[in-house]
């Protein structure tokens, strides 16, 4: 993508690790299959291959990747290609509540700076993009979630929540531990 | 409807009139209040005549650019042996907007609807609706709906017992900007990088699968059905300036503002009023400063530009800027301007694909020397150096990313240039002080 930095996600996690397990049995699989079907193409089911995978294993491995390519007649090396390209897939593994802050202008001049800065504080992460020591919480800043007339929006995993102010933010971490 | 506030007066509400509405989510709750008569009549109706009812009606895309939808319906040839294709551009990425996110979660029907319709007029068996990963709740709804519509045989192989099949699948994108560009979105859709395609060929000659394709936003296929039950000339009686811009348009505001949300207009409604009366005026004890009135892509306006505008797509490029998505982004006299725009440029630079070293390297740099006169390290020719930047950003790329991403500097540049030039100087940014207590 473009050339200004972005923070390094590093993985603090030991599941990055674990021996793999195939996603695609079962159930999974016939999803797949019933999701071939809606495409005149194998490749078109790339990236909701790609979105069961981290929605079975919270993140997508090598080992992820490599599967969907088997079963969509695609390398190793495209899918990553892939992959790498989109903001959503986690190439490594999260927190087990991964947070998203938005920050872009429109939240911006509403105060969502100071909303990051609550979320980096009372989880204790810390830094943006590492996971807090005790592995529940990833905090990032992302680039506009589309909710702009209620800022400052966050995105907890699937959970779209809309006009956290920083007061707000301890309340919503004890829901979630 | 001003939602989440009650509807203004002032609003005409054709297609957010069950915003906040619960069960008009629901297929009987939709069917209650008069949906899929469209689709039925559609079905009834030989395509070409419904691709003239939307020509004559003067609808024009709602994603940003404007162009005429009837008449993009028209260029798909029936009869040529081909499979066609219809994309739905539900991948609302742009700074400021967010009225397709409220057309999903509060009508998913409609969209159904519209996409059926569509579909049938451009010989389309097969509609996909590509949504942002980032929505969840509309994802949920819109699948909610096509579920629906397939279990009561609206939609699928024979819709609505018409004889023909008409299949709407909803794909959820995974976090790319660059993917609501229509070239992208296809790329996308087909399992690539949403790397955008050189134009032409034209997504109407090859588009998504290398087959014809039609794409459309959401409101614009939402609107196709009301233009159809209540006919042309009623649509294009919603009109209080220009001629070439008819119906109603929806706006999401938001930013310093007392009521931010999404509102419906009828075009060439005075931008001053809108501003002030619908969406409440500035936040207490402030003022407006500027506006970006389509979505991040499109021109800052000073205050002078905007009070005068009338809000259709000729206003907008009279009053400075441009309708783009109807984003309307309000900054107050309390925001550094370079601030905002500084952030407006890293925003691009993220979202840049890196296929165009303009667009590649012209964001990057754009955001550097921003962010460097932001924090009052600037020098006396960064200025220049940044319009230079713009210059050789604009039109020169295979989308128009980078020209986005210049336009809010060049405008900013050139209307607020004090701002900048006091940061130079090495002056803070003093927001004006509050007048009342």
């Amino acid at each position: 993508m473009g050339g200004v930095e972005s923070p390094d996600y590093a993985s603090h996690d030991r599941a990055a690790h674990e021996p793999y397990v195939a996603v695609f049995t079962g159930d999974v699989k016939r999803e797949l299959d019933e999701l071939l079907t809606r495409y005149p193409t194998k490749m078109a089911a790339l990236l909701p291959a790609l979105w069961i995978v981290q929605r079975e294993r919270g993140w997508v491995s090598d080992e992820g990747m490599a599967e969907v390519a088997g079963f969509l007649d695609l390398t190793p090396a495209y899918v990553k290609g892939v992959v790498t390209f989109y903001t959503m897939y986690h190439q490594h593994p999260v927190g087990k509540y991964f947070i998203q802050v938005c920050t872009t202008s429109p939240c911006g001049i509403c105060g969502a700076e100071d909303v990051v800065k609550a979320f980096l504080r009372h989880t204790n992460a810390g830094e943006l993009g590492i996971t807090s020591p005790d592995g529940k919480f990833t905090v990032i800043e992302v680039e506009c979630l589309g909710a702009c007339g209620f800022a400052t929006p966050v995105m907890v995993n699937e959970e779209f929540i809309e006009s956290v102010t920083p007061d707000k933010v301890p309340e919503l971490l004890a829901r979630l531990a | 409807m001003g939602f989440p506030h009650h509807p203004h007066p002032r609003e005409t509400t054709v297609l957010t009139r069950h915003f906040g509405e619960a069960d008009a989510r629901t297929l009987a709750g939709w069917k209650k209040r008069g949906g899929y008569k469209a689709l039925e009549k559609a079905l009834g109706m030989q395509p070409a005549d419904i691709v003239n009812v939307v020509k004559e009606s003067g609808l024009r895309g709602r994603g940003g650019a404007g162009f005429p939808t009837g008449m993009k319906w028209s260029f798909m040839k029936p009869g040529d042996g081909k499979p066609h294709y219809l994309c739905c551009n539900a991948d609302e990425s742009e700074p400021g907007t967010f009225k397709d996110r409220e057309l999903m979660r509060w009508t998913p029907h409609a969209l159904v609807e519209g996409c059926a319709i569509a579909a049938y007029a451009i010989g389309a068996e097969t509609a996909y609706v590509y949504i942002r990963g980032e929505f969840t709740e509309p994802l949920h709804w819109m699948e909610s709906a096509v579920k629906e519509a397939y279990a009561a045989g609206i939609i699928g192989k024979n819709a609505m017992g018409s004889g023909k099949r008409i299949d709407v699948h909803v794909h959820k994108g995974a976090g790319a900007y660059i993917c609501g560009e229509e070239t992208a979105l296809m790329e996308s859709l087909e399992g690539r990088r949403g790397n955008p395609r050189i134009k032409p060929p034209f997504p109407a000659v090859s588009g998504v699968f290398g087959m014809p394709t039609t794409i459309n936003n959401v409101e614009t296929l939402i609107a196709a059905a009301p233009i159809l039950l209540n006919g042309a000339e009623w649509y294009k009686k919603m009109s209080l300036s220009s001629p070439k811009s008819t119906g109603t348009k929806l706006y999401s505001v938001c930013g310093n503002v007392q009521r931010p949300g999404t509102y419906e207009v009828v075009m060439g409604f005075p931008f001053k009023e809108f501003l002030y009366d619908l969406c409440g005026g500035p936040l207490h004890g402030r003022k407006f400063k500027a506006v970006i009135p389509g979505g991040a892509s499109v021109p800052i306006q000073n205050m002078e530009e905007a009070e005068a505008t009338l809000m259709d797509y000729e206003g907008f490029v009279a009053g400075g800027s441009m309708l783009g998505s109807g984003g309307v982004i309000v900054i107050d006299d309390a925001q550094p301007m370079v601030t905002v725009i500084a952030r407006l440029a890293r925003f691009f630079a993220h979202e840049s694909c890196g296929q165009c070293t303009q667009c590649r390297e012209g964001t990057a740099w754009t955001t550097k020397i921003l962010e460097r006169i932001r924090d009052g390290e600037g020098t006396v020719e960064d200025l220049d150096t940044l319009l230079d930047i713009g210059e050789q950003m604009t039109g020169k790329t295979i989308c128009v990313l980078s020209d986005s991403c210049a336009v809010p500097v060049v405008s900013g540049i050139k209307k607020f240039r004090g701002e900048f030039e006091a940061l130079i100087q090495g002056k803070r940014f003093h927001p004006v002080t509050a007048a009342v207590a």
